[in-house]
């Protein structure tokens, strides 16, 4: 048994503490250790990621406890995909903030971040149902101290708002899985996917609850209409890079649709019978159409990008919705472009805010280093709103592509390609008020020089932007192994068996539990 | 007992739900401590209702307690305890700072600048 698998959970929680201990009163030292952290994290990943590529499943029995009684950490495909797209966006993140100096504007940015990470990679990772609540819960404190980073009265009043929302959510989890045990009598996952198949279709009536309530806990996460609203004000008012790195917060919940509705509860399921043809795919196409005139609607440059991912995850939902392994494979390149793209907006959307006194949607003097924020602004709109010749385009045409023979075809189709419409006109309005109108304004008599941003923000940025240009060239390869991953996520079978049956402390035959 | 259980279990749901709708700060963190308590005592009886048995395999016993519910309320209270305590902190910086706890945005608001 390779320890690797843990460590990418381990790291961050020993840095954390770590630079809080011994480099609290140093921002250097702590931006050293931060990015130490990060490559390595990058380098686990990509190692873990390579070991998985062939189908291996990497198992880790955290005190060598056997499953249904141990905590278990499952790397397959899908889990390492996402820990390596949350390492490598977190290094570009880690770079916009040194440059920019956000770290310096409040206390504990680098602790309080690897925590963050440390809560994304455990949600990523974990094989248990409760382990995935708690370490939800750790990505959220964490999230809550970055999102009220430097203060600001605007910024606490939606901190407020998003922590409220978040423990609701919480709760709901915690009924979901009362009512999982009660019905089940385990929480792991692969256990649970062998009990849910012999619950018998007339019995179905307690277990019915939790497929519901887990659906909408993790709607709530990927923000889907009507369970959005914690969304806008949240990413709007936090710290520009810190909203960047939510972007991967909101797919952490689709990662939990995914691995939830194709492993424990399948479509063909009686108890979720419904959920994703009925439910999920009506709100995942109001999400995309909302976000989108969302976009048209907004009055400032934040919000604009906020609505913006609501749309993207609207997007990734309606793939998710298809249930098939087209529509899953679609949804997971999906996954990684709008990834890439929202973070990109959110850091762009940071260098306009540090020369300009708002982000209002209105004719204002240039900002400094105009052309350069200019010219990525532009690619990252073209990216997001789904444009060619970026990886927008390419996820797009798969949804459309999959969606084509489903009985959703004929709503997926127009609902898809008027968003994007919808979406092009509205970047269009935003970046030639603030770009390009700029140069029609009288600069003041006396300009306060502002100074252009840092290399290293606009590395960030544009690093984001190439890794969507690197992602459409390379497409195929990339489409190549999303679909291997899907179709690793549509035969479980090899997940559960390694789960269940490797040996550990107490994995004798007596191990039904008591119900 | 089931029925003490299920029905505490709704009123203090309920009770939480209706304080969690206000729209002050104060009376939605005690809506959202009841219904954590509400949660707690619903994972409790997840693990079915018995009285004085033993939660570990001995002889000559055949009723038990499900002692994992006991672990999972135990996490939960301290997961909520320090949400709880986080959102109490948050609540009253944005109080002092803006002179009303109110949960909602004010029309306006979004284009003052944070810093």
């Amino acid at each position: 048994m390779s320890h690797w698998i843990i460590a990418p959970i381990v790291l961050p929680a020993m840095l954390a503490p770590f630079i809080v201990l011994a480099a609290r009163y140093h921002i250097g030292i702590q931006r050293v250790f931060s990015l130490v952290g990060v490559l390595a994290l990058i380098a686990i990943s990509a190692g873990l990621a390579w070991t998985a590529s062939d189908g291996t499943i990497i198992l880790y029995q955290l005190g060598d406890w056997a499953a249904p009684f141990g905590i278990v950490v499952v790397g397959d495909m899908l889990s390492t995909l996402m820990i390596l797209l949350t390492s490598v966006l977190a290094l570009f993140v880690l770079l916009y903030v040194i440059g920019s100096g956000w770290d310096d504007r409040g206390r504990h940015f680098h602790a309080l971040f690897q925590f963050q990470l440390m809560g994304i990679m455990g949600a990523f990772l974990t094989g248990d149902l409760f382990n995935l609540f708690v370490f939800f819960e750790v990505l959220l404190i964490a999230s809550y101290g970055l999102m009220i980073h430097a203060g600001g009265n605007v910024r606490l009043r939606a901190g407020v708002q998003y922590v409220l929302f978040n423990l609701l959510g919480s709760t709901l989890f915690l009924f979901a899985l009362g009512s999982i045990y009660a019905e089940t009598g385990t929480l792991n996952m692969a256990d649970l996917a062998l009990r849910a198949q012999l619950i018998s279709g007339d019995a179905t009536v307690g277990i019915r609850v939790a497929p519901v309530l887990l659906l909408l806990v993790f709607a709530i996460k990927a923000a889907v209409v009507p369970l959005h609203f914690w969304l806008p004000s949240s990413y709007a008012e936090a710290p520009g890079p810190v909203a960047a790195l939510f972007a991967i917060m909101t797919k952490v919940g689709a990662y939990a649709i995914i691995r939830v509705y194709t492993m424990i509860f399948p479509p063909e399921l009686e108890a979720t019978a419904g959920l994703h043809d009925v439910w999920l795919m009506p709100a995942a196409l109001i999400s995309l159409a909302l976000g989108m005139i969302g976009v048209l609607a907004a009055k400032s440059l934040d919000r604009l990008v906020a609505f913006a991912v609501i749309g993207s995850m609207g997007m990734v939902m309606v793939a998710i919705a298809l249930m098939t392994p087209e529509g899953i494979a679609a949804a997971l390149y999906y996954i990684v472009h709008s990834t890439f793209a929202g973070a990109a907006l959110f850091l762009i959307v940071d260098l306009v805010k540090s020369s300009r006194p708002s982000l209002a949607l209105t004719t204002l003097p240039p900002i400094a280093g105009a052309p350069l924020t200019a010219g990525l602004f532009f690619a990252a709109a073209i990216a997001m709103a789904g444009l060619p010749p970026l990886s927008g385009f390419i996820g797009k045409l798969l949804i459309l592509d999959a969606s084509f023979d489903t009985p959703f075809g004929v709503w997926i189709w127009a609902v898809v390609l008027g968003a994007s419409l919808i979406s092009i006109v509205g970047f269009t309005r935003a970046g030639s008020v603030v770009f390009w109108k700029a140069n029609s304004v009288e600069p003041p008599e006396d300009p306060t020089p502002v100074a252009a941003p840092h290399f290293l923000s606009y590395t960030a940025a544009g690093g984001l932007v190439a890794l969507m240009a690197a992602f459409t060239v390379f497409g195929g390869h990339a489409q190549a192994y999303m679909v291997a991953t899907s179709e690793q996520l549509f035969s479980p079978e090899p997940y559960i068996a390694i789960v269940v049956e490797t040996e550990g402390k107490l994995s004798d035959a007596n191990g039904e539990g008591d119900h | 007992m089931e029925v003490l259980v299920a029905s505490a279990v709704g009123i203090l749901t309920a009770t939480g739900l209706y304080l969690v709708l206000r729209l002050r700060t104060f009376p939605v963190i005690l809506g959202m401590s009841l219904l954590t308590y509400a949660v707690n005592v619903f994972l409790f009886a997840s693990g079915r209702l018995t009285i004085g048995a033993p939660p570990i395999l001995t002889d000559g016993v055949t009723t038990y307690t499900d002692p994992l519910p006991q672990a999972l309320v135990l996490t939960a209270i301290v997961i909520s305890f320090g949400m709880t305590a986080v959102v109490v902190m948050i609540a009253l910086g944005a109080y002092l700072g803006t002179n009303d706890d109110l949960v909602d945005d004010r029309i306006g608001t979004d284009e003052e600048d944070a810093a």
